[in-house]
Formats: structure tokens, sequence, C-alpha cells
């Protein structure tokens, strides 16, 4: 199963529960402000840590760059549109808005 | 639609699960998702309720909207048994860490952990957040 989250884990509670209700081994993808999980050096880092143990987590490069979030914590990859789409097109997907 | 959701239930029911995460009156979600609930329940689908993070206050039975001006619409959850929605799910975490219990509910709950959670949410055919 794909999750998406795109809000940011300062502002908003989806992140901690999306990564409490993913299966193991199940993909997260962090789009539009969810990217800033993904920043290196972030009070969310350990936390985020974390999640990449349990899951594959993924942040969308457009949303990144948009961002100026450029060193990413260690385990995250990094997906294009088509990335995202292929990522879609996998699995069912769940929404935390 | 129609193709997907034949009206009567039969071998094309789905099962669909709703993931209410937000509390009932700062957002239209809450009301929203509820809604959408009857709607679809009208297709006699196999329908689960997953109550979690702030999603848990829309069903504490004391609400009383009165002061503040707005329509509540607590009552609403207790015609789903009508509807035969009885798969109603609350994450343990969620109930505790907002100090809320079983009792406080306007309809009976199944407390799960994350674990299970995770796990009715993978035998879904589609999940919808609210």
């Amino acid at each position: 199963m794909l999750h998406t989250v795109n809000k940011s884990p300062f502002s908003s509670d989806a992140l901690n529960e999306c990564a409490r209700f993913a299966s193991t081994g199940s993909d997260i993808l962090l789009i539009e402000d969810g990217v800033y999980a993904a920043k290196a050096g972030s009070a969310y880092e350990p936390a985020l840590k974390d999640v990449v143990k349990k899951c594959a987590v993924y942040a969308l490069e457009a949303d990144l760059k948009a961002r100026g979030v450029t060193a990413l914590v260690p385990g995250v990859k990094t997906v294009a549109y088509a990335g995202f789409v292929e990522l879609v097109e996998k699995s069912k997907v769940h929404t935390w808005l | 639609m129609s193709d997907e959701m034949d009206n009567g239930g039969g071998e094309n029911r789905k099962k669909i699960a709703f993931v209410m995460r937000h509390a009932p009156h700062g957002s239209i979600y809450s009301y929203e998702g509820l809604e959408t609930v009857l709607i679809v329940a009208a297709y006699e689908q196999d329908l689960s309720l997953i109550f979690a993070g702030d999603g848990v206050f829309a069903l504490v039975a004391a609400q009383d909207t009165s002061a503040v001006g707005i329509k509540g619409f607590i009552k609403t959850y207790r015609v789903l048994d009508g509807y035969d929605v009885n798969k109603i799910y609350v994450d343990r975490e969620s109930m505790e860490k907002r100090g809320l219990k079983p009792e406080d509910f306007i309809i009976p709950v199944e407390v799960k952990e994350a674990e299970e959670i995770a796990a009715i949410m993978e035998e879904q055919h589609a999940t919808i957040p609210y």
C-alpha cells in the first residue's frame, strides 16, 4: 500500500499517524509540505529515521526543490513525477489529509 | 461507478474503510465524512469506519453545539447501525491520549491497536480519508 503525506510534521500529526498505521514494508511518499519531514538536521530527523526502518520513504523532487530542501535524512529516496506515477500504479493509495 | 458498485451488494460488494482523523467542528472533514459514509452505505458495500487522531472526538456523546450556533451531527452516528454499518474501530492510542474511554462515545466501538488498524486498511478495496 502507498501512503501519501502532504503536511509538515511540525504543523500536523498526519505523518506520525501515517507511520503508525502503515504496514511494515509499505511505501510512504512525502509531497508538498510533507517533504519538510525529509530535511536532514531537523528535530523530526530521529522520528523519520524510525519510519525509514519500517517503510520505504520517498520524497517528491519538485517539492523538495521548490522548498529548498537539499540535504535529506539518510534512507529517504527521491522520486520525480514519473516515479510518483509508478508508485501509485503499484498499489492502493491512502492519503493522510 | 455503477459497474463497480451494483446497488444491492452481491458479488461486487467492496470493502471500503473511511479513515476519520479530524475533530468534528473545526473543519468540514468530519461532517462530510459521515455524509459520505451514509451515501455509500446506501449501495450496501462492506464498510468500516476507523477513528484516529482527533477523529475520535467526533464520537463524543456529550457534544452540544447549541451555544455556538451550528447544527451538531453527533446523533447521526446512531443511524449507522440501521444501514448495517457496525464495523466501528477506534485507535486505542488516539483515544487514551485524549483522555477518552469507550463509554464516552455515542455508539459502540471496537478499540484497536495500530497494527490491527494497519491490517484492516490493507484488506480493503479502497480507503477514504476524512
